[in-house]
């Protein structure tokens, strides 16, 4: 009796399921990340100093934390708890407060670069102070960061990939069934390494050419 | 949370083993910068030689390491490597791992360092009588150092997180230790929040090292 | 004394210097004007063997500059120059940017490459800024560090890349008292500027380029008071209004 069987287009399905799971989550993480990260980067501008000091430990953690940690520790702790969660929702939780520990950053920078004297012009033009935040220091803030953000938002598409240690079936926990089954790992790994690269190596290209443009 | 109570003995007593992983960790995070710095350079170089073909394989490296995830390099070199005929230990698959990513990414870090340096800083030190040789060593390195010190920095706390991934291939730095531990005893969540601390600490101390370093060798402002 | 003999000079297909001849003796003063683009400080860049040239030779003392087996290095010890952008080294603080070159270049020992970058420091007024960092000092200030940079390596000659334009107005004043007061040392100068009043009060011999060729050369007084040439005389009313 052959043991293994080898890779055949009966797998697309599987396949295509892995990639469009990665795609999902990390356009979930980007999406909530990004607004959060918004909402936090702009209180680290405009919060005192307890407030910063807190938010400050709080993101610090974040980062300084290995992520396939978090995630272990997040659903052990849910399973404890007695509730045990959906690995998407899971993975989506710890993944976009992820996310939003560095794209806190980012804005924040972002906010940090727009020149005081254009929100003192646009104060003088009557505007209140949401509608200077909303028309002035959001607008040019987050568009002197787009390279930033770009560049966080790839990495968490990559990072996606560790969201398997908790079973969710993306990308690469899929492909890890598919070598067991198949024990064609180089076939199916180079596979995957070009989906990823396929994806993030045209977006960095654009990336850096919005740098330079910005730069000139 | 009624149901769980946390039992701390266990994980006190599996300190010294901890301990252990995390000198792992550190071990492979040094090494594989070390290396990682070196083959940078290279690639650095090559990306701005005029050879077409060594710029060709620089920038292959420098972009497959960028664009792909840490995990996917550790299991091309754990598991894809053995078509080969090529079977690398745990340690070993993570640390070719962390030195092909870190090469890739420092080589960007290297290239941009060296071409924030004004042309101008070249020609007037050439200009005081100063071999090729002297206007690197006295002028365009130590400010170029400067300018890739950070970024080499988070690099190398980078290193020493994605380095947890050696848990999934079974390798023995803090985060695998961990959950060798863990398995034995259950005590899943009180072994991983040590472990989280271990990390915490330790990235702490190496950027509070490095800020430190930093202050001392770093005088004036570089414009 | 530099000599310059039909000197050619091409970037790519388009020739900036088109025979240039000039003689500089020791202890004078040579201003070069001319619109942009005229190859004025090109010329500078040749003479210190920075831009190779095409054509011609020049020689600095017996040094023919771009003679294969030449020295460079050793050339641009003789010669100091000072640039438009004042290109200071931000990770020394001010002595430190002036003692580099002797002590590496010449080999001086720290203490008397330090005590030459102070003396020379002193002398341009910036006797109070020594453990400084240029970055923090204002574009006056680090041109006249340029200058006592250029100047503790005791060159014999000094070649000036437009040294006051990227200044603010203000600031000019400090920096040309410095040239004048190198000019009262005895100092060989040449000078490339746009400060028409400032060339013709320190000048022995003005030059006019205009399209890689010297145009008018003689004293201030015949070149820039009674120029004979219609393109001195546009150039000229140009600049002056």
């Amino acid at each position: 009796m052959n043991l293994f069987t080898p890779l055949s287009w009966n797998d697309s399905g599987f396949i295509l399921n892995g990639i469009l799971n990665t795609i999902y989550i990390s356009v979930v993480a980007i999406v909530i990340g990004t607004i959060l990260g918004l909402i936090v980067g702009f209180m680290r501008v405009e919060a005192n100093k307890v407030v910063n000091l807190f938010l400050g430990s709080a993101l610090d953690i974040l980062r300084s934390v290995p992520l396939i940690i978090q995630l272990i520790l997040f659903s052990t702790y849910i399973g404890a708890l007695g509730h045990p969660m959906d690995p998407f929702m899971a993975g989506s939780i710890i993944l976009s407060l992820y996310t939003m520990a560095f794209m806190s950053e980012v804005f924040r920078s972002g906010f940090e670069s727009v020149p005081n004297t254009m929100r003192t012009a646009a104060r003088s033009l009557g505007m209140t102070y949401w509608q200077t935040v909303r028309y002035i220091r959001i607008p040019i803030g987050m568009r002197a960061v787009f390279p930033s953000w770009l560049g966080v938002a790839l990495s968490v598409i990559k990072d996606s990939a560790l969201v398997s240690v908790i079973g969710y079936m993306e990308l690469l926990r899929t492909s890890e069934q598919l070598i067991s089954r198949t024990q064609q790992p180089l076939t199916i790994l180079l596979g995957v390494g070009l989906f990823y690269f396929i994806i993030s190596y045209p977006l960095s290209l654009y990336g850096k050419y919005v740098e330079r443009k910005m730069s000139i | 949370m009624e149901n769980y109570v946390f039992h701390w003995n266990v994980v006190f007593k599996a300190f010294p083993q901890l301990l252990g992983g995390a000198f792992t960790t550190l071990h492979v995070s040094v090494l594989s910068m070390l290396v990682g710095i070196a083959i940078a350079v290279l690639l650095a170089l090559g990306k701005m030689s005029h050879s077409k073909i060594l710029v060709m394989a620089s920038s292959s490296w420098i972009e497959i390491a960028r664009n792909t995830p840490a995990l996917f390099q550790i299991y091309m070199a754990y598991f894809g490597l053995g078509a080969f005929g090529i079977n690398l230990s745990p340690y070993f698959a993570v640390f070719s791992a962390l030195v092909f990513v870190n090469a890739g990414y420092l080589a960007e870090t290297f290239r941009g360092g060296f071409q924030s340096i004004p042309k101008t800083q070249y020609s007037a030190a050439k200009s005081l009588g100063m071999t090729t040789f002297q206007v690197y060593r006295y002028v365009i390195l130590p400010q170029m150092f400067r300018r890739i010190y950070h970024p080499m920095t988070n690099q190398f706390v980078w290193s020493i997180l994605m380095s947890s991934l050696g848990i999934l291939v079974g390798m023995n730095e803090l985060s695998g230790e961990t959950q060798r531990l863990q398995s034995v005893s259950f005590r899943t969540l009180e072994f991983f929040i040590v472990a989280a601390v271990m990390y915490f600490v330790i990235t702490k101390f190496v950027l509070l090292t490095s800020s430190l370093i930093a202050k001392r060798i770093f005088k004036g402002d570089i414009a | 004394m530099i000599q310059i003999r039909g000197v050619h000079k091409s970037f790519g297909d388009l020739e900036v210097l088109k025979g240039i001849d000039l003689d500089v003796e020791k202890g004078e003063v040579v201003s070069v004007i001319g619109g942009s683009g005229s190859g004025k400080s090109t010329l500078l860049y040749c003479i210190n063997a920075i831009e190779p040239i095409n054509g011609g030779e020049i020689i600095v003392d017996d040094i023919n500059v771009h003679k294969k087996n030449t020295d460079q290095n050793k050339l641009r010890e003789k010669l100091g120059m000072v640039f438009q952008q004042w290109n200071s080294f931000p990770h020394l603080t001010v002595l430190e940017n002036a003692a580099l070159a002797p002590q590496v270049v010449r080999g001086l020992s720290k203490k008397d490459a330090f005590e030459i970058a102070m003396k020379e420091l002193e002398h341009v007024g910036l006797g109070d800024k020594f453990d400084e960092y240029p970055t923090r000092m204002s574009g006056g200030q680090q041109q006249r560090l340029a200058i006592a940079r250029a100047l503790a390596m005791e060159p014999s000659y000094m070649l000036f890349d437009e040294v006051t334009s990227a200044l603010d107005p203000e600031l000019v004043g400090e920096v040309l008292d410095t040239l004048r007061l190198l000019r009262d040392d005895g100092m060989t100068m040449i000078c490339v500027t746009h400060e028409i009043a400032f060339a013709k009060e320190v000048s022995d011999k003005v030059a006019f380029f205009h399209e890689g060729l010297i145009e008018e050369i003689g004293s201030p007084n015949e070149v820039l008071e009674n120029p004979k040439k219609e393109r001195t005389q546009q150039f000229l009313s140009k600049v002056l209004h």
